[in-house]
């Protein structure tokens, strides 16, 4: 997926900073439908779709096999009372580093996580 | 992720190289960390000159390892931050729990002030 991600942004000429947060973002939208959906099953499929418009952007749909998720539920990781604690990080830094995302229930039953690079903003910096 | 180990007096130096990331460069680190505590060093210092990715599982890592030390009574501190790891931590105000240095001497120097 991290190749594919880095082909793209080099013949469509996104810049590499871009690429960087757009990959880290992507990183922990697998790493959270794979662990946290799927829970670990071999069984179950994350489907990975990516669209990249270099007028407008690059949008990432994640989607797993899981019961579905609520992102309510994530406690934020810079109160002081979760400072020091090793995980639940993951959706935040999804949010910091990508101008949308927003998670759904999947047709399938799973959770949809859509990510969102506008990359003329970035552009235009 | 790579490691290389240089200890210098009662500090241990771990040279990072590659990712720190799920499944990979994060059990890495927390084994090298518990090597160095069970070879008698509370004193680590991380080298991140080679580090080019972390990701939230990574740095969960690294805040499991800075109190494992933190409750034996020792130190971690960071050196050679690259400004997108710098960012990473700053985003998620870690940045202000960690010593972190740009000068091997003056982090050297800090564990004995």
């Amino acid at each position: 997926m991290e190749r594919v991600l880095n082909e793209m942004c080099r013949s469509e000429r996104v810049g590499e900073e871009t690429c960087y947060w757009v990959g880290m973002a992507v990183r922990e939208a697998l790493a959270n439908a794979i662990k946290h959906g799927n829970k670990l099953s071999a069984e179950k499929r994350v489907l990975v779709e990516v669209t990249l418009d270099p007028a407008e952007a690059l949008e990432i749909v994640v989607e797993d096999e899981g019961e579905g998720f609520d992102p309510a539920g994530v406690a934020d990781p810079t109160d002081p009372g979760n400072l020091m604690r090793s995980s639940g990080r993951g959706v935040f830094y999804m949010r910091q580093f990508m101008d949308e995302v927003d998670f759904s229930l999947a047709e399938r039953g799973g959770t949809r996580l859509r990510l969102r690079k506008n990359l003329n903003a970035r552009r235009s910096e | 992720m790579k490691t290389k180990i240089r200890d210098v007096g009662n500090v241990r130096i771990l040279d990072l190289e590659g990712k720190i990331t799920i499944g990979a460069g994060d059990v890495e680190l927390r084994k090298q960390i518990e090597d160095s505590v069970s070879a008698g060093f509370t004193n680590i210092l991380l080298d991140f000159k080679g580090v080019s990715h972390i990701d939230s599982s990574g740095i969960g890592e690294l805040v499991g390892c800075y109190t494992t030390i933190s409750r034996r009574g020792g130190k971690m501190k960071l050196l050679n931050l690259t400004q997108k790891i710098t960012d990473i931590l700053h985003v998620t105000q870690l940045i202000t729990v960690f010593d972190v240095f740009d000068n091997e001497q003056e982090a050297l120097a800090s564990f004995s002030a």
